[in-house]
């Protein structure tokens, strides 16, 4: 059992050496050692575990508890501490406020008794791993070289690379800590530990903004800690033993104790998972180096709030509060799928687009039927690797072309074409059958239909969906623009970079071949377990979708065909004399460049109005939800 | 439960009933217009030409996207035909359609890239309505396969009124008939030159062509699936939805995108989800 200490641990002894090494080389190898071991443990927990369902441990380290605690005071002073420097009261009074009930919580423990199984392993921790051990350190070592080109493109920003890393590697061991951790208290320590590292990573640069959004993000994420230590506070008044202070017990004592501090957390993990009306801070988020988004969005942080929402799921089945945690989650996805049309800085798109997923994710776990779990669990884990694929293609992109607006991306399969392949499969991987999420989008709509209220979730996925395939759409035929000039621009690309984005591509078509099998041997054990049936797609389907993904790999060997038979001409310019690289003679003679540009549609789908009524609406949901939490505990 | 022989026929026969039905289409729309009109076996001479030219392109890859383009088509309907997961098929359908957007984009020219841009449109706009017909059909049915929903023998048009009516309209989106001919036509009077197709010409527009009688075959399929309980039926509801197509196509003239988006989303929304709504509420009742 001491893999798991190990890999919660393993990280934040990494982070401490590297935050007292300047020297590149030595940080590159340290790096680079530390992601091998950390993804090598995450693969021999993974092939330990994998077979043997729920198993509980105990920590032979008896204060470990009592450090965290006094960790988290740390945490707490350090926050009013920087939140009195730089005037951010509120900040400050959230964390006053948590800081008290926790206090509060500890002393409520008579004599110190704490519950004596503080780690589990399942399967769904075991995903959740394996997303944080695998793809978060792959981001790790594509953050060096990025990192290196960030401070030679941004000389006016102080190199921070020693905190830098630390803080990435502290944020995967908490991750760690989070997926792994039995015991509610150290779940909140480690949800602690994540807000406080994507506060200061998102603040890296120190500038203006970057410190305002950072407190944007530290107080939703603050205002969700409230609310978890509220959930702690309940559990320990309902339960002085601190027994149901475990998950798994907490999971199966009904929902007279439950649902409470099911939907106190629920509310936490949504201020986490940036829906509505807390999107904003993820949004906000984006100016942080790009790995930072990268692991923000795919591997950690956003993660680890659709992960307590999903273990929680089984309390909100069929409760009211649980459909309106969904109904949340899809207004968000609606809403925020939209926006993201309006949108033409890449990041953004991107950022929206993780709003959305996440929001369909919460939905799916709101309403929490078994089938609709099962397809949460999925989405999980097919957003996680193609948003991390994307964002590190626009990360070396916008290093390239000095730009991460869509519309500067044009031709770029003529100019970083390996590049713009990858991207191609990241966003094919988003949207597009026979690709990950559409599989989970099908089986989401499938599992909607029978469930209680479904047909509004229907509604919203048949028009979210569409949505979705119009913006991705508009940015993939961006960029296979073929156009008549641009001269290649990719060789100066890192191998370690090279390295981290063939992987990716690689794990983005892979597990839509193996899902099957990653299905039945994790999803399915878990999701019986938990609610005694399970989902799966009929075999039929599967064979036909390995058949379409088969068709679509030996598609592009078509070109062969055509190498010499094909005849070029200059696109069609309406008869007026052009230029090769596509200058054309306007009136009064003048020479004219052809640019072309997306639809935008910003009346139909502007970012303002739609995240005004998506927070409206959501908002209201929410205070909907309290007023019926207060009911039930008065 | 997947039937392969259906989908080996659907292979062979749909080019030739589809050039057949664009045939027939052309011959009536002249005969509204006053004029005498191609003979019925006009659309295979065409394609037969096209398949003489030279393969003119602006960039290779555009071969490619439209060979990917019919061969998803194909794979839509045939498994369509074989009585597979009708959401599926849908998905499929949806990336047959992208590849021939990312054909048009790939040109990186300005007539086809607004084509595609509107292209796109025409997409969303139809989507929705065709989920939303699927999702009736298993209402009533308990089955997302279409041989499963074809075998029932229940009067799905009797149980879905509303959602027929709002598949029509995505009905005359797909068939590229006026009002909802934006991103390209089969008309003369066009302002976007070819639109989605400005630079196809030859062997491509011969398989843009014979993709889009698949679809015409799939798109009848869909309709017969409504009226599946009785085949006579079925085949009168399609001729007659067929020729209100042709009727609707002469006597509108072409919508701007916005109009195209909004009724078709309404009609989705008013037709669809309501009768989906009655039906939920009634489910234990009447099914």
């Amino acid at each position: 059992m001491i893999e798991l200490p190990f890999l919660i641990i393993f990280p934040t002894i990494a982070a401490i050496l590297l935050l007292f090494i300047a020297n590149d080389t030595l940080r590159n190898a340290i790096v680079k050692i530390s992601a091998l071991v950390i993804g090598a443990g995450t693969l021999y927990v993974f092939f330990t575990y994998f077979n043997s369902g729920l198993e509980l441990f105990s920590v032979p380290f008896e204060p470990s508890s009592q450090v965290m605690f006094i960790l988290e005071l740390f945490i707490a002073l350090y926050i009013i501490y920087i939140g009195i420097q730089c005037r951010k009261y509120l900040a400050v009074i959230l964390i006053i406020i948590q800081s008290a009930l926790l206090i509060y919580v500890e002393s409520m423990f008579v004599g110190g008794i704490h519950p004596e199984f503080n780690l589990f392993v399942d399967q769904f921790s075991l995903i959740m791993a394996m997303i944080i051990g695998i793809i978060g350190t792959l981001i790790c070592v594509y953050a060096l070289r990025y990192m290196q080109t960030y401070h030679a493109h941004h000389a006016e920003i102080k190199d921070r690379r020693k905190l830098f890393f630390f803080m990435v590697f502290v944020f995967l061991s908490g991750m760690f800590g989070l997926v792994f951790s039995n015991n509610l208290l150290w779940v909140f320590f480690f949800w602690e530990i994540t807000t406080l590292c994507s506060f200061i990573l998102i603040g890296y640069s120190r500038t203006e903004e970057a410190t305002n959004n950072a407190f944007l993000a530290l107080e939703m994420n603050l205002l969700g800690g409230v609310a978890f230590a509220g959930a702690l506070l309940y559990i320990l008044s309902a339960d002085p033993s601190g027994q149901l202070l475990q998950i798994e017990q907490l999971l199966t004592s009904g929902y007279a104790i439950a649902l409470v501090p099911a939907v106190l957390i629920g509310f936490a993990g949504i201020t986490k998972a940036a829906l509505m009306p807390f999107s904003s801070w993820l949004v906000g988020a984006m100016v942080a180096p790009t790995p930072v988004s990268a692991l923000l969005h795919s591997s950690t942080m956003v993660k680890a709030g659709v992960y307590i929402i999903v273990r929680f799921a089984p309390v909100y089945t069929g409760t009211m509060e649980g459909l309106i945690i969904g109904l949340v989650g899809g207004f968000t996805f609606l809403l925020a799928s939209a926006i993201a049309i309006s949108q033409s800085n890449a990041k953004k798109v991107l950022a929206y687009s993780t709003i959305a997923n996440l929001g369909l994710i919460v939905a799916c776990a709101g309403v929490g039927t078994y089938k609709l779990v099962w397809a949460a669990i999925l989405l999980i884990i097919f957003h996680a690797i193609a948003k991390s694929l994307l964002f590190l293609c626009v990360g070396t992109v916008e290093h390239r072309i000095g730009s991460k607006d869509i519309e500067d991306m044009s031709g770029l399969i003529v100019r970083m074409p390996k590049i713009a392949v990858m991207m191609f499969i990241g966003i094919a991987g988003m949207f597009l059958a026979p690709f990950g999420m559409l599989i989970s989008k099908w089986a989401a709509i499938e599992a909607f239909i029978e469930a209680q209220f479904g047909l509004i979730f229907v509604a919203i996925l048949a028009f979210g969906g569409s949505i979705t395939v119009f913006f991705w759409s508009k940015w993939m035929g961006k960029i296979i623009s073929v156009i008549p000039y641009g001269e290649k621009m990719e060789n100066t690309v890192k191998k370690e970079k090279w390295f981290v984005l063939y992987l990716l591509t690689a794990f983005t078509v892979i597990v839509c071949l193996i899902f099957p099998l990653i299905s039945s041997t994790l999803i399915e054990p878990f999701v019986m377990s938990v609610y005694g049936q399970t989902a799966r797609l009929s075999q039929d389907n599967i064979t036909i979708m390995a058949m379409m993904l088969f068709l679509l790999m030996i598609m592009p060997f078509s070109m062969l065909l055509y190498r010499n038979e094909v005849k070029h001409v200059s696109a069609y310019m309406g008869g007026r004399p052009t230029t090769s690289d596509m200058k054309f003679q306007g009136s009064m003679g003048i020479t004219r460049e052809t640019v072309l540009s997306n639809y935008y549609f910003e009346e139909f789908f502007g970012e303002k109005r739609l995240l005004m009524a998506g927070t409206a609406l959501c908002f209201g949901l929410i205070l909907l939800a309290g007023v019926l939490l207060t009911g039930v505990i008065l | 439960m997947i039937s392969i022989v259906n989908a080996i026929l659907f292979l062979l026969l749909a080019p030739i009933i589809g050039g057949l039905v664009t045939g027939i289409d052309r011959k009536i729309t002249a005969r509204m217009q006053g004029r005498v009109g191609p003979p019925i076996l006009q659309p295979f001479y065409d394609v037969g030409k096209l398949f003489e030219k030279e393969n003119l392109v602006v960039t290779a890859s555009q071969n490619f996207y439209i060979l990917s383009y019919i061969v998803f088509i194909i794979v839509s309907g045939a498994l369509f035909f074989a009585g597979g997961d009708l959401l599926l098929v849908i998905f499929a359908f949806t990336l047959a359609h992208i590849f021939l957007v990312l054909g048009a984009y790939a040109s990186n020219s300005p007539y086809s890239f607004v084509g595609a841009e509107r292209e796109l449109i025409q997409i969303i706009a139809y989507e929705p309505m065709i989920i939303l017909s699927a999702v009736g059909m298993y209402m009533v049915t308990k089955s997302f396969f279409v041989g499963d929903i074809a075998a029932s023998g229940m009067p799905l048009f009797l149980y879905l009124p509303g959602v027929f009516i709002g598949f029509l309209m995505v009905f005359t989106i797909k068939l590229r008939k006026s009002p909802f001919d934006l991103s390209t036509s089969h008309h003369a009077h066009q302002e976007l030159v070819k639109g989605v197709t400005t630079e196809f010409t030859g062997p491509n527009l011969a398989k843009i062509e014979i993709a889009h009688w698949y679809e015409d075959v799939f798109l009848l399929g869909f309709i017969y699936l409504f009226f599946a309980f009785d085949p006579v039926i079925a085949i009168v509801a399609i001729i007659i939805a067929y020729l209100l197509e042709i009727l609707i196509d002469n006597t509108f003239s072409r919508v701007k995108w916005q109009l195209t988006l909004k009724s078709a989303w309404i009609v989705a929304g008013m037709m669809g989800l309501v009768n989906l709504a009655v039906l939920y509420y009634l489910a234990g009742v009447l099914i």
